[in-house]
């Protein structure tokens, strides 16, 4: 049988925030069935928002959520409270998001050379680059412009397509990112910039062909 | 300064991370190459359209019953 047990509200302050996050917690670890749809309440639109937000797309991010929950409900045990479990569930979700975003390849995938900028031997641009036309500008301010961004991130290399969503998407520290990913914060700069240069031309491209 | 030099330490100048001096040497680049200016311009935009994704994007109002039935559903049975 589930176990019950007085549950906290979302809206709790200060102290008893933190009283009521410890009896949530406590309720989670007993298998309390009530915790965990008590969880979704508290933590769930937030948690949705930001994988809808890193996914692109409502049937990715339900997916993630759905993973996220599973994983906590799993790892619920090993929670040793040092951070909100805002903050731990969070890092789950992001995992979880990571996960797809390895594997979700709408298109094929384009080598990262072949989309940042070569040079002649004296350092000058090898093919100039283009001022974006007046139309393709006006594009990437409409409405349709968050379908032809996220074609364009589903077609950069993973490890470059990751680091751009939790840096320049979620907005994730450097700090932060290197982290989640596992990677020197030295890295995660050199990757972003790699990463930022090759969607500039994947997206000049989609913007032009489309005007 | 060269426009592979320039391209190299882009992020950091627009970070505003560059010190005074190096500043002032890509300033000096851009008075005088029309194609960087291009390169800066079509990068900028790119980065503010990732970071519209962010502020742009609309939070639903709360996880839609259906997803909060399919997760509990599928939390393993054990307790």
């Amino acid at each position: 049988m589930p176990h019950r047990s007085e549950l906290p509200t979302a809206d709790a302050p200060g102290a008893a925030a933190d009283a009521g996050e410890a009896a949530l917690l406590a309720a989670l670890r007993r298998g309390d069935n009530d915790a965990y749809a008590t969880l979704l309440r508290q933590h769930g639109r937030s948690l949705f928002a930001t994988a809808r937000r890193m996914l692109g797309n409502e049937a990715d991010a339900r997916d993630a959520l759905q993973e996220m929950f599973v994983s906590a409900f799993r790892a619920i045990g090993s929670f040793e409270g040092k951070s909100q479990l805002g903050t731990w569930l969070h890092r789950i979700l992001v995992n979880a998001v990571l996960m797809r975003l390895r594997h979700r390849r709408h298109r094929p995938e384009c080598s990262i050379d072949s989309l940042v900028p070569h040079f002649t031997d004296d350092g000058h641009h090898a093919e100039p680059p283009c001022p974006w036309s007046d139309t393709a500008i006006a594009r990437l301010q409409s409405a349709e412009s968050q379908a032809i961004l996220w074609r364009a991130i589903d077609q950069l290399p993973a490890a470059y397509r990751e680091v751009l969503v939790l840096r320049d998407i979620e907005t994730l520290s450097t700090e932060a990112t290197s982290t989640q990913l596992g990677i020197t914060q030295n890295a995660t700069k050199i990757r972003l910039h790699r990463a930022r240069q090759a969607l500039r031309t994947l997206l000049g491209d989609a913007l032009e062909d489309l005007s | 300064m060269t426009c592979r030099e320039f391209a190299e330490f882009l992020d950091a100048y627009l970070a505003g991370s560059l010190p005074t001096e190096q500043r002032n040497v890509f300033r000096r680049h851009l008075a005088v190459c029309a194609h960087c200016v291009s390169y800066l311009d079509s990068y900028q935009r790119t980065v503010e359209a990732c970071v519209r994704l962010h502020t742009t994007d609309d939070v639903p109002a709360d996880v839609p019953d259906d997803l909060v039935q399919a997760i509990l559903a599928a939390l393993p049975k054990t307790v």
